[in-house]
Protein backbone atom coordinates (compact mmCIF):
# COMPACT_ATOMS: atom_id res chain seq x y z
CA UNK A 1 0.00 0.00 0.00
CA UNK A 2 2.73 2.43 0.98
CA UNK A 3 4.59 1.64 -2.20
CA UNK A 4 1.50 2.45 -4.17
CA UNK A 5 1.20 5.66 -2.20
CA UNK A 6 4.75 6.56 -3.14
CA UNK A 7 4.06 6.12 -6.79
CA UNK A 8 0.89 8.10 -6.63
CA UNK A 9 2.23 10.87 -4.47
CA UNK A 10 5.84 11.32 -5.52
CA UNK A 11 4.82 14.51 -7.18
CA UNK A 12 3.71 16.83 -4.44
CA UNK A 13 2.36 19.03 -7.16
CA UNK A 14 -0.44 16.52 -7.51
CA UNK A 15 -3.84 18.09 -6.84
CA UNK A 16 -4.68 18.29 -3.13
CA UNK A 17 -7.92 16.44 -3.57
CA UNK A 18 -6.09 13.36 -4.91
CA UNK A 19 -3.56 13.46 -2.09
CA UNK A 20 -6.38 13.57 0.42
CA UNK A 21 -8.15 10.70 -1.31
CA UNK A 22 -5.10 8.43 -1.23
CA UNK A 23 -4.28 9.30 2.36
CA UNK A 24 -7.80 8.44 3.48
CA UNK A 25 -7.58 5.20 1.54
CA UNK A 26 -4.32 4.36 3.31
CA UNK A 27 -5.84 5.00 6.73
CA UNK A 28 -8.85 2.86 5.95
CA UNK A 29 -6.76 -0.03 4.71
CA UNK A 30 -4.55 0.06 7.79
CA UNK A 31 -7.59 0.10 10.06
CA UNK A 32 -9.23 -2.71 8.15
CA UNK A 33 -6.13 -4.85 8.51
CA UNK A 34 -5.78 -4.45 12.26
CA UNK A 35 -9.39 -3.61 13.17
CA UNK A 36 -7.90 -1.95 16.24
CA UNK A 37 -10.51 0.78 16.68
CA UNK A 38 -13.43 -1.42 15.79
CA UNK A 39 -12.51 -4.13 18.27
CA UNK A 40 -11.63 -1.50 20.86
CA UNK A 41 -15.04 0.12 20.75
CA UNK A 42 -16.81 -3.22 20.87
CA UNK A 43 -14.80 -4.16 23.93
CA UNK A 44 -15.53 -0.81 25.59
CA UNK A 45 -19.23 -0.88 24.92
CA UNK A 46 -19.69 -4.50 25.84
CA UNK A 47 -17.75 -4.29 29.09
CA UNK A 48 -19.32 -0.97 30.15
CA UNK A 49 -22.79 -2.21 29.37
CA UNK A 50 -22.22 -5.39 31.37
CA UNK A 51 -20.80 -3.53 34.33
CA UNK A 52 -23.75 -1.15 34.27
CA UNK A 53 -26.23 -3.94 33.77
CA UNK A 54 -24.88 -5.72 36.83
CA UNK A 55 -24.82 -2.60 39.00
CA UNK A 56 -27.86 -0.60 37.85
CA UNK A 57 -30.21 -3.37 36.59
CA UNK A 58 -32.34 -0.70 34.89
CA UNK A 59 -31.30 2.92 34.30
CA UNK A 60 -33.10 6.23 34.15
CA UNK A 61 -32.96 8.23 30.89
CA UNK A 62 -30.67 10.86 32.41
CA UNK A 63 -28.16 8.19 33.43
CA UNK A 64 -28.57 6.57 30.03
CA UNK A 65 -27.50 9.83 28.43
CA UNK A 66 -24.49 10.44 30.67
CA UNK A 67 -23.29 6.86 30.35
CA UNK A 68 -23.57 6.93 26.59
CA UNK A 69 -21.38 10.01 26.30
CA UNK A 70 -18.83 8.66 28.76
CA UNK A 71 -18.50 5.51 26.67
CA UNK A 72 -18.19 7.60 23.53
CA UNK A 73 -15.59 9.87 25.13
CA UNK A 74 -13.26 7.07 26.11
CA UNK A 75 -13.63 5.06 22.95
CA UNK A 76 -13.10 8.25 20.90
CA UNK A 77 -9.93 9.12 22.77
CA UNK A 78 -8.59 5.63 22.07
CA UNK A 79 -9.68 5.45 18.47
CA UNK A 80 -8.61 8.93 17.39
CA UNK A 81 -5.40 9.27 19.39
CA UNK A 82 -4.18 6.26 17.46
CA UNK A 83 -4.09 8.31 14.27
CA UNK A 84 -0.79 9.98 15.15
CA UNK A 85 0.43 8.17 18.25
CA UNK A 86 0.57 4.69 16.77
CA UNK A 87 2.42 5.58 13.64
CA UNK A 88 6.12 4.92 13.88
CA UNK A 89 8.46 7.90 13.56
CA UNK A 90 9.91 6.53 10.37
CA UNK A 91 6.60 6.05 8.66
CA UNK A 92 5.44 9.51 9.71
CA UNK A 93 8.55 11.00 8.19
CA UNK A 94 7.97 9.01 5.04
CA UNK A 95 4.39 10.20 4.62
CA UNK A 96 5.38 13.77 5.43
CA UNK A 97 7.85 13.83 2.60
CA UNK A 98 5.21 12.58 0.19
CA UNK A 99 2.14 14.60 1.03
CA UNK A 100 1.55 18.20 1.95
CA UNK A 101 0.71 18.85 5.62
CA UNK A 102 -2.59 20.42 4.65
CA UNK A 103 -3.68 17.32 2.76
CA UNK A 104 -2.51 15.10 5.60
CA UNK A 105 -4.50 16.99 8.22
CA UNK A 106 -7.64 17.15 6.09
CA UNK A 107 -7.35 13.42 5.39
CA UNK A 108 -6.87 12.58 9.07
CA UNK A 109 -9.83 14.71 10.16
CA UNK A 110 -12.10 13.29 7.46
CA UNK A 111 -11.05 9.72 8.16
CA UNK A 112 -11.45 10.15 11.92
CA UNK A 113 -14.89 11.68 11.46
CA UNK A 114 -15.88 8.71 9.36
CA UNK A 115 -14.42 6.32 11.91
CA UNK A 116 -16.20 8.06 14.77
CA UNK A 117 -19.52 7.94 12.93
CA UNK A 118 -19.07 4.21 12.41
CA UNK A 119 -18.11 3.68 16.05
CA UNK A 120 -21.06 5.74 17.24
CA UNK A 121 -23.45 3.61 15.23
CA UNK A 122 -21.99 0.38 16.59
CA UNK A 123 -21.98 1.69 20.15
CA UNK A 124 -25.52 3.03 19.87
CA UNK A 125 -26.91 -0.19 18.43
CA UNK A 126 -25.35 -2.36 21.10
CA UNK A 127 -26.12 0.09 23.89
CA UNK A 128 -29.78 0.40 22.99
CA UNK A 129 -30.11 -3.36 22.59
CA UNK A 130 -29.41 -3.70 26.29
CA UNK A 131 -30.76 -0.50 27.80
CA UNK A 132 -33.41 0.51 25.28
CA UNK A 133 -33.61 3.74 23.34
CA UNK A 134 -35.42 6.38 25.42
CA UNK A 135 -34.96 9.64 23.36
CA UNK A 136 -38.32 11.12 22.46
CA UNK A 137 -36.97 13.31 19.67
CA UNK A 138 -34.99 10.69 17.76
CA UNK A 139 -33.96 13.00 14.90
CA UNK A 140 -32.40 15.53 17.25
CA UNK A 141 -30.59 12.78 19.13
CA UNK A 142 -29.01 11.56 15.89
CA UNK A 143 -27.99 15.14 15.10
CA UNK A 144 -26.27 15.31 18.48
CA UNK A 145 -24.41 12.04 17.89
CA UNK A 146 -23.25 13.22 14.46
CA UNK A 147 -22.08 16.53 15.91
CA UNK A 148 -20.40 14.58 18.69
CA UNK A 149 -18.48 12.39 16.24
CA UNK A 150 -17.28 15.43 14.32
CA UNK A 151 -16.24 17.29 17.48
CA UNK A 152 -14.36 14.34 18.93
CA UNK A 153 -12.49 13.77 15.69
CA UNK A 154 -11.53 17.42 15.08
CA UNK A 155 -10.27 18.10 18.59
CA UNK A 156 -8.61 14.75 19.30
CA UNK A 157 -6.86 14.65 15.91
CA UNK A 158 -4.98 17.88 16.60
CA UNK A 159 -4.24 17.00 20.22
CA UNK A 160 -2.91 13.59 19.19
CA UNK A 161 -0.62 15.31 16.68
CA UNK A 162 0.68 17.53 19.50
CA UNK A 163 1.03 14.63 21.95
CA UNK A 164 2.84 12.43 19.44
CA UNK A 165 5.37 15.20 18.78
CA UNK A 166 5.93 15.66 22.50
CA UNK A 167 7.12 12.08 22.89
CA UNK A 168 5.32 10.29 25.71
CA UNK A 169 1.91 9.64 24.27
CA UNK A 170 -0.99 8.24 26.24
CA UNK A 171 -0.80 10.19 29.46
CA UNK A 172 -0.14 13.51 27.77
CA UNK A 173 -3.01 12.87 25.38
CA UNK A 174 -5.45 12.67 28.29
CA UNK A 175 -4.04 15.70 30.10
CA UNK A 176 -4.09 17.86 26.99
CA UNK A 177 -7.42 16.83 25.57
CA UNK A 178 -9.75 16.59 28.56
CA UNK A 179 -9.90 20.31 29.34
CA UNK A 180 -10.46 20.93 25.62
CA UNK A 181 -13.22 18.37 25.22
CA UNK A 182 -15.16 19.08 28.42
CA UNK A 183 -16.90 22.24 27.10
CA UNK A 184 -17.87 20.37 23.94
CA UNK A 185 -19.07 17.41 25.96
CA UNK A 186 -21.22 19.68 28.14
CA UNK A 187 -22.85 21.12 25.02
CA UNK A 188 -23.41 17.63 23.60
CA UNK A 189 -24.93 16.28 26.80
CA UNK A 190 -27.24 19.29 26.98
CA UNK A 191 -28.29 18.84 23.37
CA UNK A 192 -28.99 15.13 23.71
CA UNK A 193 -30.78 15.76 27.02
CA UNK A 194 -33.10 18.10 25.11
CA UNK A 195 -33.66 15.33 22.58
CA UNK A 196 -34.26 12.85 25.38
CA UNK A 197 -36.95 15.04 26.91
CA UNK A 198 -38.46 15.78 23.52
CA UNK A 199 -38.17 19.53 23.93
CA UNK A 200 -39.12 21.82 21.10
CA UNK A 201 -36.29 21.93 18.58
CA UNK A 202 -35.99 25.70 18.70
CA UNK A 203 -34.76 25.30 22.30
CA UNK A 204 -31.66 23.47 21.07
CA UNK A 205 -30.58 25.86 18.31
CA UNK A 206 -28.11 27.61 20.63
CA UNK A 207 -26.26 24.37 21.38
CA UNK A 208 -26.16 23.30 17.74
CA UNK A 209 -24.86 26.71 16.69
CA UNK A 210 -22.20 26.71 19.38
CA UNK A 211 -21.06 23.20 18.53
CA UNK A 212 -20.74 24.15 14.87
CA UNK A 213 -18.74 27.25 15.76
CA UNK A 214 -16.41 25.26 18.04
CA UNK A 215 -15.88 22.66 15.31
CA UNK A 216 -15.17 25.18 12.60
CA UNK A 217 -12.76 26.96 14.93
CA UNK A 218 -10.98 23.71 15.79
CA UNK A 219 -10.69 22.69 12.12
CA UNK A 220 -9.41 26.08 10.95
CA UNK A 221 -6.91 26.37 13.80
CA UNK A 222 -5.58 22.83 13.28
CA UNK A 223 -5.22 23.32 9.54
CA UNK A 224 -3.31 26.54 10.10
CA UNK A 225 -1.12 25.16 12.89
CA UNK A 226 -0.31 21.66 11.65
CA UNK A 227 2.27 22.77 9.06
CA UNK A 228 4.32 24.21 11.95
CA UNK A 229 4.09 20.97 13.84
CA UNK A 230 4.73 18.28 11.29
CA UNK A 231 8.39 18.95 10.63
CA UNK A 232 10.89 18.51 13.44
CA UNK B 1 11.02 58.73 34.45
CA UNK B 2 9.67 58.50 30.92
CA UNK B 3 10.05 54.74 31.09
CA UNK B 4 8.46 53.84 34.40
CA UNK B 5 5.74 56.46 34.77
CA UNK B 6 3.12 53.76 34.13
CA UNK B 7 4.33 51.74 37.09
CA UNK B 8 3.68 54.70 39.35
CA UNK B 9 0.25 55.14 37.77
CA UNK B 10 -0.47 51.44 38.36
CA UNK B 11 0.48 51.66 42.03
CA UNK B 12 -1.55 54.82 42.53
CA UNK B 13 -4.60 53.30 40.85
CA UNK B 14 -4.46 50.04 42.82
CA UNK B 15 -3.82 51.91 46.07
CA UNK B 16 -6.68 54.32 45.34
CA UNK B 17 -9.08 51.52 44.41
CA UNK B 18 -8.19 49.51 47.52
CA UNK B 19 -8.69 52.43 49.89
CA UNK B 20 -11.70 53.87 48.14
CA UNK B 21 -13.12 50.39 47.64
CA UNK B 22 -13.28 49.86 51.37
CA UNK B 23 -14.21 53.38 52.45
CA UNK B 24 -16.46 54.89 49.79
CA UNK B 25 -20.19 54.52 49.93
CA UNK B 26 -21.77 51.65 48.03
CA UNK B 27 -25.41 51.02 47.18
CA UNK B 28 -27.15 48.98 49.88
CA UNK B 29 -28.58 45.83 48.32
CA UNK B 30 -30.20 42.77 49.81
CA UNK B 31 -27.96 39.66 50.19
CA UNK B 32 -24.93 41.45 48.71
CA UNK B 33 -24.76 44.10 51.45
CA UNK B 34 -21.15 45.18 51.99
CA UNK B 35 -19.69 42.23 50.05
CA UNK B 36 -20.38 44.20 46.88
CA UNK B 37 -16.99 45.81 47.55
CA UNK B 38 -15.41 42.57 46.38
CA UNK B 39 -16.36 43.64 42.86
CA UNK B 40 -13.29 45.88 42.90
CA UNK B 41 -11.01 42.91 43.54
CA UNK B 42 -12.66 39.82 42.08
CA UNK B 43 -13.51 41.07 38.60
CA UNK B 44 -10.18 42.83 37.85
CA UNK B 45 -8.33 39.56 38.56
CA UNK B 46 -10.12 37.91 35.62
CA UNK B 47 -9.48 40.91 33.40
CA UNK B 48 -5.76 40.62 34.15
CA UNK B 49 -5.85 36.89 33.38
CA UNK B 50 -7.53 37.41 30.00
CA UNK B 51 -5.10 40.19 29.09
CA UNK B 52 -2.08 38.09 30.05
CA UNK B 53 -3.30 35.01 28.19
CA UNK B 54 -3.91 37.20 25.13
CA UNK B 55 -0.35 38.50 25.38
CA UNK B 56 0.82 34.91 25.58
CA UNK B 57 -1.06 33.90 22.43
CA UNK B 58 0.28 36.96 20.64
CA UNK B 59 3.85 35.91 21.42
CA UNK B 60 3.14 32.28 20.54
CA UNK B 61 2.03 33.40 17.10
CA UNK B 62 5.13 35.55 16.83
CA UNK B 63 7.28 32.60 17.88
CA UNK B 64 5.87 30.38 15.15
CA UNK B 65 6.45 33.13 12.63
CA UNK B 66 10.05 33.91 13.59
CA UNK B 67 11.39 31.02 15.75
CA UNK B 68 12.99 33.44 18.19
CA UNK B 69 13.46 31.86 21.63
CA UNK B 70 12.80 35.23 23.23
CA UNK B 71 9.12 35.14 22.23
CA UNK B 72 8.70 31.72 23.78
CA UNK B 73 9.98 33.02 27.11
CA UNK B 74 7.51 35.88 26.92
CA UNK B 75 4.65 33.50 26.15
CA UNK B 76 5.37 31.14 29.03
CA UNK B 77 5.95 33.91 31.56
CA UNK B 78 2.67 35.61 30.73
CA UNK B 79 0.89 32.28 31.16
CA UNK B 80 2.57 31.83 34.55
CA UNK B 81 1.47 35.24 35.78
CA UNK B 82 -1.98 34.78 34.21
CA UNK B 83 -2.37 31.53 36.16
CA UNK B 84 -1.48 33.34 39.37
CA UNK B 85 -4.21 35.91 38.74
CA UNK B 86 -6.74 33.26 37.73
CA UNK B 87 -6.18 31.50 41.05
CA UNK B 88 -6.58 34.83 42.86
CA UNK B 89 -9.81 35.34 40.93
CA UNK B 90 -11.03 31.90 41.95
CA UNK B 91 -10.16 32.51 45.61
CA UNK B 92 -11.74 35.98 45.79
CA UNK B 93 -14.79 34.57 44.05
CA UNK B 94 -15.00 31.66 46.49
CA UNK B 95 -14.84 34.02 49.47
CA UNK B 96 -17.55 36.17 47.92
CA UNK B 97 -19.66 33.09 47.26
CA UNK B 98 -19.27 32.01 50.91
CA UNK B 99 -21.06 35.15 52.06
CA UNK B 100 -23.67 35.51 49.33
CA UNK B 101 -24.45 32.01 48.03
CA UNK B 102 -23.73 30.21 51.28
CA UNK B 103 -20.67 28.13 50.45
CA UNK B 104 -17.23 28.48 48.95
CA UNK B 105 -17.84 26.21 46.00
CA UNK B 106 -21.33 25.50 44.72
CA UNK B 107 -20.55 24.10 41.27
CA UNK B 108 -22.00 27.17 39.69
CA UNK B 109 -21.62 27.03 35.89
CA UNK B 110 -19.15 29.87 35.70
CA UNK B 111 -17.09 28.57 38.62
CA UNK B 112 -16.80 25.18 36.98
CA UNK B 113 -15.91 26.54 33.56
CA UNK B 114 -13.33 28.90 35.02
CA UNK B 115 -11.74 25.94 36.80
CA UNK B 116 -11.65 23.98 33.53
CA UNK B 117 -10.10 26.97 31.75
CA UNK B 118 -7.38 27.00 34.40
CA UNK B 119 -6.84 23.27 33.87
CA UNK B 120 -6.28 24.05 30.20
CA UNK B 121 -3.31 26.22 31.09
CA UNK B 122 -1.99 23.76 33.64
CA UNK B 123 -2.03 21.28 30.77
CA UNK B 124 0.08 23.78 28.83
CA UNK B 125 2.63 23.87 31.66
CA UNK B 126 2.59 20.06 31.88
CA UNK B 127 3.18 19.80 28.16
CA UNK B 128 6.20 22.07 28.47
CA UNK B 129 7.61 19.99 31.29
CA UNK B 130 7.24 16.82 29.24
CA UNK B 131 9.61 18.00 26.50
CA UNK B 132 13.32 18.46 27.11
CA UNK B 133 14.54 19.89 23.87
CA UNK B 134 14.17 23.69 23.94
CA UNK B 135 13.31 24.40 20.32
CA UNK B 136 10.86 21.55 20.12
CA UNK B 137 9.26 22.50 23.41
CA UNK B 138 8.81 26.08 22.29
CA UNK B 139 7.20 25.07 19.02
CA UNK B 140 4.81 22.44 20.37
CA UNK B 141 3.83 24.59 23.34
CA UNK B 142 3.12 27.52 21.01
CA UNK B 143 0.87 25.35 18.87
CA UNK B 144 -1.03 24.09 21.90
CA UNK B 145 -1.34 27.59 23.32
CA UNK B 146 -2.92 28.89 20.12
CA UNK B 147 -5.21 25.87 19.92
CA UNK B 148 -6.32 26.29 23.54
CA UNK B 149 -6.99 30.03 23.49
CA UNK B 150 -10.27 29.98 21.51
CA UNK B 151 -11.47 27.18 23.82
CA UNK B 152 -10.67 29.34 26.84
CA UNK B 153 -12.74 32.15 25.31
CA UNK B 154 -15.65 29.76 24.69
CA UNK B 155 -15.38 28.42 28.25
CA UNK B 156 -15.35 31.78 29.96
CA UNK B 157 -17.54 33.95 27.77
CA UNK B 158 -19.91 31.76 25.74
CA UNK B 159 -20.89 28.69 27.76
CA UNK B 160 -21.70 30.34 31.12
CA UNK B 161 -24.23 32.58 29.40
CA UNK B 162 -26.20 29.54 28.27
CA UNK B 163 -26.34 27.74 31.61
CA UNK B 164 -28.19 28.54 34.79
CA UNK B 165 -25.73 30.46 36.84
CA UNK B 166 -25.72 32.48 40.02
CA UNK B 167 -23.30 34.93 38.45
CA UNK B 168 -24.74 38.22 37.32
CA UNK B 169 -24.98 38.57 33.56
CA UNK B 170 -25.32 34.81 33.01
CA UNK B 171 -28.20 32.42 32.51
CA UNK B 172 -30.69 35.22 32.06
CA UNK B 173 -29.59 37.12 35.15
CA UNK B 174 -29.23 40.84 34.62
CA UNK B 175 -25.65 42.09 34.48
CA UNK B 176 -24.18 44.05 37.30
CA UNK B 177 -24.50 47.38 35.56
CA UNK B 178 -28.25 46.85 35.16
CA UNK B 179 -29.00 47.45 38.78
CA UNK B 180 -26.19 48.27 41.06
CA UNK B 181 -23.10 49.51 39.33
CA UNK B 182 -24.06 53.12 39.78
CA UNK B 183 -21.73 55.95 38.88
CA UNK B 184 -20.13 56.01 42.32
CA UNK B 185 -19.00 52.42 41.93
CA UNK B 186 -17.75 53.03 38.40
CA UNK B 187 -15.41 55.67 39.82
CA UNK B 188 -13.61 52.91 41.70
CA UNK B 189 -14.21 49.91 39.46
CA UNK B 190 -12.63 51.22 36.26
CA UNK B 191 -9.45 52.53 37.92
CA UNK B 192 -9.19 49.19 39.75
CA UNK B 193 -9.35 47.26 36.47
CA UNK B 194 -6.79 49.46 34.73
CA UNK B 195 -4.50 49.45 37.76
CA UNK B 196 -4.55 45.68 38.23
CA UNK B 197 -3.98 45.03 34.53
CA UNK B 198 -0.90 47.26 34.68
CA UNK B 199 0.33 45.50 37.83
CA UNK B 200 -0.13 42.12 36.15
CA UNK B 201 1.79 43.31 33.11
CA UNK B 202 4.53 44.64 35.38
CA UNK B 203 4.91 41.30 37.17
CA UNK B 204 5.11 39.60 33.79
CA UNK B 205 7.88 41.92 32.55
CA UNK B 206 9.80 41.35 35.78
CA UNK B 207 9.57 37.57 35.44
CA UNK B 208 10.55 37.80 31.81
CA UNK B 209 13.62 39.90 32.59
CA UNK B 210 14.59 37.58 35.44
CA UNK B 211 14.40 34.70 33.00
CA UNK B 212 16.73 36.47 30.58
CA UNK B 213 19.30 37.07 33.33
CA UNK B 214 19.10 33.41 34.37
CA UNK B 215 19.66 32.26 30.81
CA UNK B 216 22.68 34.51 30.41
CA UNK B 217 24.54 33.03 33.36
Amino acid sequence: MLKKLTIKLTLRSMPLIHQIKYLIKKEMLLEWRSKYALNGILLYVVSTVFVCLLSFISIKPITWNALFWIIMLFSAINAVSKSFLQESKARQLYVYTLASPFALMVAKILYNTFLMLLLTIIALVFYSLVFGFPPQDKGLFFVSTILGSISFSTIFTMVSAIASKAGNGGMLMAILSFPLIIPVLILLIKLSKNALDGLDRSASLDEIGNLLVVNILAIVVSLVLFPYLYRD
Amino acid sequence: MYKYWWKIVACVLVFYSSVAGFLMEVPVLPILNETIRNLYFHVPMWFVMVVLFSISVFYSVKYLATNKQDYDTRAVESVNVGLLFSILGLVTGAIWARFTWGQFWSFDAKQTFAAIAILLYFAYITLRNAIDEEQKRAKIAAVYNIFAFPMMVVLLFVLPRMQDSLHPGNGGNPGFNAYDLDSRMRMVFYPACIGWVMIGYWIYTLRYRLNIIKNHN
